[in-house]
Parts: structure tokens; C-alpha cells; sequence
């Protein structure tokens, strides 16, 4: 399989979390490699988010090791190749007086000093609009776009360093069906064309089947880790669709 | 009008209320924007306390309503972390202690003061040269480090956990913020007094935030508003022989009511 002969950028060592003595996710093991298109599946309370979490060092393990890009996340200082898009990213303060540029530019925080100048700065925030056809907004107030445009300017932001590795949460949550196909196709031409490796954290399996790569499949443990066509023909799917747990839009 | 500029106590009042009022308004953005606008009002109480204590024990209150300013604004994050406090109880706590500790400070002296009444409400005609600069010179630093800091910031108060997944150092961030809060309330109760602080913080930022398009308009607006409260405030003071903290307070709120009716207007 070629992936695995790509640069291992996330390394996940018998990583266990508990959240007030309840515990979330149990001696998980992930390996992810640079150009994945990585789906993240699982029903409500499977451990997702915390896994997402743990990755980008939010949350410290009750047991076990984080590696981002060969580094332990704890150590870890190039946070301008990393793109994070949080879950409910969409409910923020409509009465927050920020521009859409401005929103877009919060993320080139991470890049170092000196490295780029007012205009270079411009440049890539403009540029990152661009790859979400959302440029025509870019004075307009963030508070007074629609839910699927806010996500757009979301992604912009989390791309806008030209990162190596994206993380979505639930990312078409509050969005509609129609936006949600060009959604999907924005982030396949992302991991095609840029060669960013996504990690994408989602209810809906209908996505599994036309865009991603891989397939990590939680419920509290890693129940199943492969391809999206290992996926198809594995138990895995067959349980979660039974339980119900799992959305399935077709695409 | 011109004449009131001429004035020595005038100048120093137009001077360390321009520099403090444009400090609140620039830092009370971010704590409307983190739902933290009530903590200048808790500190300001506590800052009592830190008044009496340097009335107390005769050393100057503005140092000592700092020193214990700062330590509270520290303990109430501390209580927010590791109890698991919601903001304004860790404030309620914190406010009232200082409060308390203030009248059993002053019972002890003997006396409520006149100096301790002068802090409460404020008495910024009277301020000397020495107040002035203290005054100018913090506030300064505060606005020059809340703008080199700005973006980071504006993350922290837009979106904390992707500010922290971007690198940024969230919890260094609020503890400079908790200082600067601290410093900037110290400060304001020179102006309007520690009963009126809140509004030197709220009142701008609120007035900027309705007809903002962008951040930097909304940093633009309140300091505006901050600038012609206390000019005007402070001619309404002198020329209706009235406490500079109250007109400077109701100026600012009617430029709030100004502003609100153009957004109004803008968008109805």
C-alpha cells in the first residue's frame, strides 16, 4: 500500500484517557501517515473528540504516548503545520467584532516572528479565502455569515499556514445537505492537490465511502483501523450500523 | 472653555484620565469578549480593601491596593482551575473579602476617612504630579502590551481551544491578563473611584463593539468614546460643579446611547 511508505506524522502508543475516574478511550494505537485522508468514526461518546484532543496535546493521556511529526506532543513547537477546525466551531459570538480576515489571520499567531511582514501576511490569508471561495467576504463582520459559510472561513483559518496536518471536528454539523457535498470536495482537492493529511472526525459513514483513505473506527477502544475498503466489507461497519449510532448520507 | 485648560489641576486630570480611560476601554474589550466584565467590578472591591490596608498601616494605598489587587486577580483564576469555580463565584468570594476586609481595616484605624472616601469616588482634580506620571506611565504599558499581544489575545477570547491547538500559551495569556486587569482597575479608581471602575471598563468597549465591523474598529471606537468621556466629563465637572467621576461615568453612557441609536439606524 503506498500511504504506509509516507512519513509517519501521528503516532498514537497505548494511550488511555479517564475524565473524572470514567474512562473514555482504553489502550488506543494509531499510526497515521502523511497524505491520509483519515476518517474518524464512532457513535456519541466513543472517545472522537478526546482522541483529536490528545493528538494536539488539549488533553494529557491517563496512560500512554502522543508523537506528532516524530516529536512528543508535550515538546512539541511546530503548531503552524498543524490546521484545527473544533467541534461546534460554528457557535461563536454573533456579536463578536471581528472581519473575516481578521479571523483567518488568529491562526498565523503560530508563525514565527520576522517570517513574514504585513503584506506576506495578507497575501496568505487572501490566498487561503480563495481555496474556500470565501475572498468576496473578507471585510464582512465573521457574526454576520451563515453557518456554512462561518465553517468555510474556519477552514481557511486552519489552512491559512499552509499546515501539513488538518484536524476537522464534525465539521458539517449545522450545515446544509447541498453545502455539504462541496464541502467534502473542497477537502478531497485539500488532501489531493495540497497534500495536507486530514484527519476528519465524523458521524456520517457516507463520506467513508467517496473521499477517505483510511478508516479509524472507535468505541472507546479502536475497533477497527484500515483502509475505507477493509472498512466496507468489516464487522466494524456492520455493528455500527446496526446499533444505529452511524449516519449514512449518500454522496 | 479654554480657560479650563490652562488650569494646572486641569491638565493633570485631561492627562492621567486620557491614558488610564484609553487603557480600560482597549482592555475591557477582551473581558466583555471572555464574559469577564464583572471582574473589574470584583477587583475594585478588593481593591478597597488593598486602600485600607495602605491607609492602615501608612505606606501609599495606590501600592498596596496594587500588590493586593494582583494577588486576588491570581487567586480567583487559581479558584476557577483547580475547584472548578465558575468566574463569578471565584469574584463574588474574592470581591466581598476585600470588601470586608476594608471596613474591619478601617474600623481598626479608628476613622472612615476622608482619604478613603476620596478613593471610593474617585477625586481626579486632585491628583498630583507624581499620581500623573505613576498613572500615565502604567497605563502606557498596559496599552503597549495588550497591543503587542493582540493577536493573541483576540484568539484567546475568540476561540481558546484552537488558540491552544495553534500554539498558543492560553493559560500564560489569562494570568497577563488577570495582571493587566488588576493594574488597570488600581488605576481607573484614581479617575472615577473604585464604586465607578466598572464603568471606565464596560462602558467604551460596549459603546465600540456596536458599530464595529472588524477588531481593530472596535479597539478604534472605545478608545474614542474612553477620549471624549473624560474631556467632556470633565468640563461638564467643572463647569456644573459636579464629582468629575459622575459626569465623566454618565458622558460615557450617553455616547453609549448615541452609539446604539446609529447601529440603529444602520441596521434595523
Amino acid at each position: 500500500m503506498a500511504v504506509s511508505e509516507e512519513k509517519e506524522l501521528i503516532r498514537v502508543e497505548g494511550v488511555s484517557f479517564q475524565y473524572d475516574s470514567i474512562p473514555v478511550l482504553e489502550e488506543v494505537n494509531l499510526s497515521i501517515s502523511q497524505g491520509d485522508f483519515v476518517a474518524v468514526l464512532g457513535p456519541n461518546g466513543s472517545g472522537k473528540t478526546t482522541l483529536v484532543k490528545l493528538i494536539l496535546g488539549l488533553y494529557r493521556p491517563t496512560k500512554g504516548r502522543v508523537f506528532l511529526m516524530g516529536k512528543p506532543v508535550d515538546g512539541f513547537k511546530d503548531w503552524c503545520k498543524i490546521g484545527y477546525v473544533p467541534q461546534k466551531a460554528t457557535h461563536i459570538d454573533p456579536f463578536y467584532p471581528a472581519s473575516v480576515r481578521e479571523v483567518v489571520a488568529m491562526a498565523l499567531v503560530s508563525t514565527r516572528p520576522g517570517r513574514s511582514g504585513k503584506r506576506e501576511e495578507d497575501m496568505a490569508v487572501d490566498l487561503a479565502l480563495e481555496r474556500v471561495g470565501m475572498a468576496a467576504f473578507r471585510d464582512r463582520p465573521i457574526g454576520r455569515l451563515s453557518g456554512g459559510q462561518q465553517q468555510r472561513v474556519f477552514i481557511a483559518r486552519a489552512i491559512v499556514n499552509s499546515p501539513e496536518l488538518l484536524f476537522l471536528d464534525e465539521p458539517t454539523a449545522g450545515v446544509d445537505a447541498a453545502m455539504q457535498g462541496h464541502f467534502y470536495e473542497m477537502l478531497h482537492q485539500l488532501n489531493e492537490q495540497q497534500r495536507i493529511t486530514i484527519v476528519l472526525v465524523t458521524h456520517d459513514i457516507g463520506i467513508v465511502n467517496k473521499h477517505v483513505t483510511k478508516v479509524a473506527c472507535l468505541s472507546q477502544r479502536l475497533v477497527f483501523h484500515g483502509t475505507h475498503v477493509e472498512f466496507c466489507q468489516s464487522e466494524a461497519l456492520k455493528t455500527m450500523l446496526e446499533s444505529g449510532h452511524l449516519v449514512s448520507h449518500v454522496h | 472653555m479654554e480657560a479650563f485648560f490652562g488650569y494646572g489641576f486641569f491638565q493633570r486630570a485631561l492627562l492621567a484620565g486620557l491614558f488610564v480611560a484609553i487603557a480600560c476601554a482597549i482592555l475591557g474589550l477582551f473581558l466583555i469578549l471572555r464574559r469577564d466584565a464583572m471582574i473589574g467590578h470584583g477587583l475594585a472591591h478588593v481593591t478597597f480593601g488593598g486602600v485600607a490596608l495602605g491607609l492602615f498601616l501608612n505606606i501609599i494605598p495606590l501600592g498596596t491596593a496594587l500588590v493586593v489587587a494582583i494577588l486576588a486577580s491570581l487567586a480567583i483564576l487559581k479558584l476557577k482551575d483547580k475547584a472548578g469555580l465558575h468566574g463569578d463565584t471565584a469574584i463574588g468570594i474574592f470581591s466581598s473579602v476585600g470588601l470586608a476586609l476594608g471596613i474591619a481595616l478601617a474600623s481598626l484605624a479608628g476613622r472612615f476617612n476622608a482619604d478613603l472616601l476620596s478613593y471610593l469616588f474617585g477625586d481626579i482634580l486632585a491628583i498630583d504630579w507624581l499620581e500623573v506620571g505613576l498613572s500615565t506611565g502604567l497605563a502606557a504599558v498596559v496599552i503597549v502590551v495588550i497591543l503587542a499581544n493582540y493577536r493573541s489575545l483576540m484568539y484567546l477570547t475568540f476561540d481558546q481551544e484552537a488558540a491552544r491547538a495553534s500554539g498558543v500559551k492560553t493559560a500564560r495569556l489569562e494570568l497577563l491578563l488577570a495582571v493587566l486587569t488588576s493594574v488597570t482597575v488600581v488605576l481607573g479608581m484614581k479617575v472615577v473611584g473604585i464604586l465607578l471602575v466598572t464603568a471606565l471598563l464596560v462602558i467604551p468597549a460596549a459603546a465600540g463593539m456596536l458599530l464595529a465591523t472588524s477588531f481593530k474598529q472596535a479597539i478604534l471606537f472605545s478608545s474614542l468614546v474612553a477620549f471624549f468621556s473624560i474631556i467632556l466629563g470633565l468640563l461638564a465637572a467643572f463647569t456644573l460643579d459636579l464629582p468629575a467621576s459622575a459626569t465623566v461615568v454618565l458622558t460615557s453612557f450617553v455616547l453609549f446611547v448615541v452609539f446604539y441609536l446609529l447601529r440603529r439606524k444602520r441596521r434595523p
